[in-house]
């Protein structure tokens, strides 16, 4: 008989990476199996690896840079620095997305570069995005990644776990967008630093792939290091025709041990948005609707994949966005354009008024695509409203659904998308 | 050996969007040129309050939240910032600040005043409020982290050993 207690999922996939028996609160080092930088973070980390003397990257195909922040770039700057990233692509054999491939945290697991049971980072937090399929994936800087894309390997502090369970069922209008700004709602911006967070429950199963991302892209707006989900049958046939390895798939031990335990009644939660300038400043949407808004924002790594553009297609088929809004729309891949395009969801979405912008970050970040004006207000399906985000400090960003922003946008106002579902007029 | 500046003290979940906006972040990989945006759309004047003499950036809870940029730490050593002192960081944040050589502090900052000249010497873990008379205790760093930054930060610490040496 074992009294040794069971692992949560962090601890098993630290434990198969390092050779050890991890347990929260070890220091290891670990073989990563994959790395990713961006265009904001790529060019520092390319400089790392000059200075440490480094002139290969551990396993080329193993490391990923992608041009997505501000891409095709605006600016000679940029220009510059995408240049660089193209010319250490051509040196070490790095896979490179250049301009219109789309968001990094899309393309990472759309072509397969980790999978299930994968240890990974990536220079932007929100690489966290992949716990989704499974894959502890966590942001690190720009020398951390170097060290990676060098070593094979990082030193990790392994996380205690907070298991965050979704019991009952979502209500029509509702989504996983709504579902992870209630949890930041709840804990706030720090409620889970250094800690990973393991997702579970019957919502859980219930949502797509495409809608688990959109809740563990957001672990990080608690201050989580990773947003773990098990994988399940749908995450393995997710992987079919697009895995560079096969899946290993880790569940977390019956008897582990979690440093909290969360449960949310699914059943209870509306619409959800957050109001400037922080993402735990979450209201139901009662209480912000009418809000008078000048820009939609549907988009990004937490709300630009093929599900989310046909929610928004599907409200706004056959109707307008209102004359003083404008709606900015940024698939988060290629594929999901291309994919969106032979749906007929780009039509809906132009024909109701909305301006298509390049497979990317778009908006989000405030390099182009849609920089607001002072005083203005902006409805956006990203994952964060920092003062400043969009490029403008004297604009104000909320943050919701893709349901959300497809309603607000036809009313100019922030709208409770609920009608538009369930015998409403939709 | 004891670093001597004076405290510029501001509030909890300080962003990394504050301590650099991303419109700045891609236009260049210049820190000095960045530098003298750091903090601004909290403290339009923070650069040129710290640059001249040095400064301890000091802060409440969940320090340098946000993105992984290591920006925000590189704008902060550029604008002479000589460590930041807070209640609690931020994950990467944390991680960057010793990667790139930026010394980070825990401790209770409500014993420091804005404007407090405070002494820091890291390695004998002693920080000193010279305007209060008084001692602040702070927790030391983790082992792994107290050698990178030993070591220089970890680029100097992969020249130094070829590579991980933890």
């Amino acid at each position: 008989m074992s009294t040794i207690p069971g692992k949560t999922i962090a601890e098993r996939i630290f434990s198969a990476h390092s050779g050890t028996d991890a347990r929260a609160g070890d220091i290891v080092v670990a073989d990563v199996d994959f790395v990713m930088g961006q265009d904001g973070t790529t060019p520092l980390a390319i400089r790392a690896l000059e200075n440490m003397g480094v002139t290969e990257v551990f396993d080329p195909a193993k490391v990923a840079v992608v041009m997505d922040h501000s891409s095709p770039s605006p600016i000679e700057g940029v220009s510059a620095l995408h240049t660089m990233m193209r010319e250490f692509g051509k040196k070490t054999g790095a896979k490179v997305y250049d301009v219109g491939c789309g968001v990094c945290h899309q393309l990472i697991p759309e072509n397969g570069h980790v999978v299930p049971g994968d240890l990974m980072v990536g220079c932007d937090s929100h690489t966290c995005t992949y716990g989704a399929v499974n894959v502890f994936s966590t942001g690190v800087g720009s020398t951390d990644g170097a060290a990676a894309m060098a070593a094979g390997k990082l030193w990790f502090k392994v996380p205690d776990t907070m298991r965050v369970t979704y019991d009952g069922a979502l209500q029509p209008g509702v989504f996983s967008k709504d579902l992870v700004l209630a949890l930041a709602g709840r804990i706030g911006a720090d409620g889970a630093t250094y800690m990973a967070l393991e997702f579970d429950g019957p919502v859980i199963d219930a949502l797509s792939v495409d809608a688990r991302m959109t809740i563990s892209n957001m672990a990080i707006e608690v201050g989580a290091k990773a947003g773990l989900m098990r994988a399940d049958a749908k995450t393995l046939a997710w992987y079919e025709g697009r895995g560079k390895r096969a899946p290993r798939p880790v569940d977390p031990d019956a008897d582990a041990i979690y440093a909290e335990s969360l449960v949310f009644d699914a059943s209870a939660i509306g619409p959800q948005v957050a109001r400037p300038h922080s993402v735990d400043n979450v209201s139901p949407i009662e209480d912000v609707a009418g809000t008078r808004v000048a820009q939609g924002f549907i988009g990004t790594c937490t709300n630009g994949r093929l599900e989310d553009l046909k929610i928004a297609a599907d409200i706004l088929r056959g109707r307008k966005v209102h004359p003083d809004v404008r709606l900015i729309v940024a698939p988060a891949s290629k594929q999901i354009l291309l994919d969106a395009m032979e749906a007929g969801y780009i039509r809906d979405l132009v024909e109701a008024g909305a301006v298509l912008v390049t497979p990317g970050c778009g908006p989000c970040v405030g390099t182009h695509n849609g920089v607001p004006s002072d005083g203005e207000n902006v409805i956006s399906t990203a994952n964060r409203n920092f003062k400043g985000r969009m490029g403008n400090s004297n604009a104000f960003i909320y943050l919701g659904s893709p349901a959300t922003v497809a309603a607000s946008v036809i009313e100019g106002a922030i709208t409770d998308p609920r009608k538009y579902f369930s015998g409403g007029e939709g | 050996m004891a670093i001597t500046a004076r405290a510029f003290k501001y509030g909890d979940d300080i962003n990394t969007d504050y301590i650099i906006s991303g419109k700045y972040k891609f236009k260049s990989a210049d820190m000095e040129a960045m530098a003298v945006h750091a903090m601004e759309d909290l403290d339009a004047e923070y650069y040129n309050k710290v640059k001249p003499s040095g400064g301890f950036l000091v802060a409440g809870k969940n320090f340098g939240m946000g993105s992984s940029r290591e920006q925000a730490p590189l704008v902060l050593i550029h604008s002479n910032t000589k460590a930041v002192l807070a209640k609690s960081f931020a994950r990467i944040f944390y991680r960057n600040a010793i990667n790139t050589g930026l010394p980070v502090v825990e401790c209770d900052t409500d014993l420091i005043s804005d404007g407090d000249d405070l002494e820091l010497d890291l390695e004998a873990g002693v920080l000193k409020n010279l305007a209060q008379g008084t001692e602040i205790p702070f927790a030391p760093l983790p082992p792994v982290m107290a050698q990178l930054l030993a070591d220089g930060g970890l680029v100097a610490h992969f020249r130094k050993h070829g590579g991980f040496a933890v």
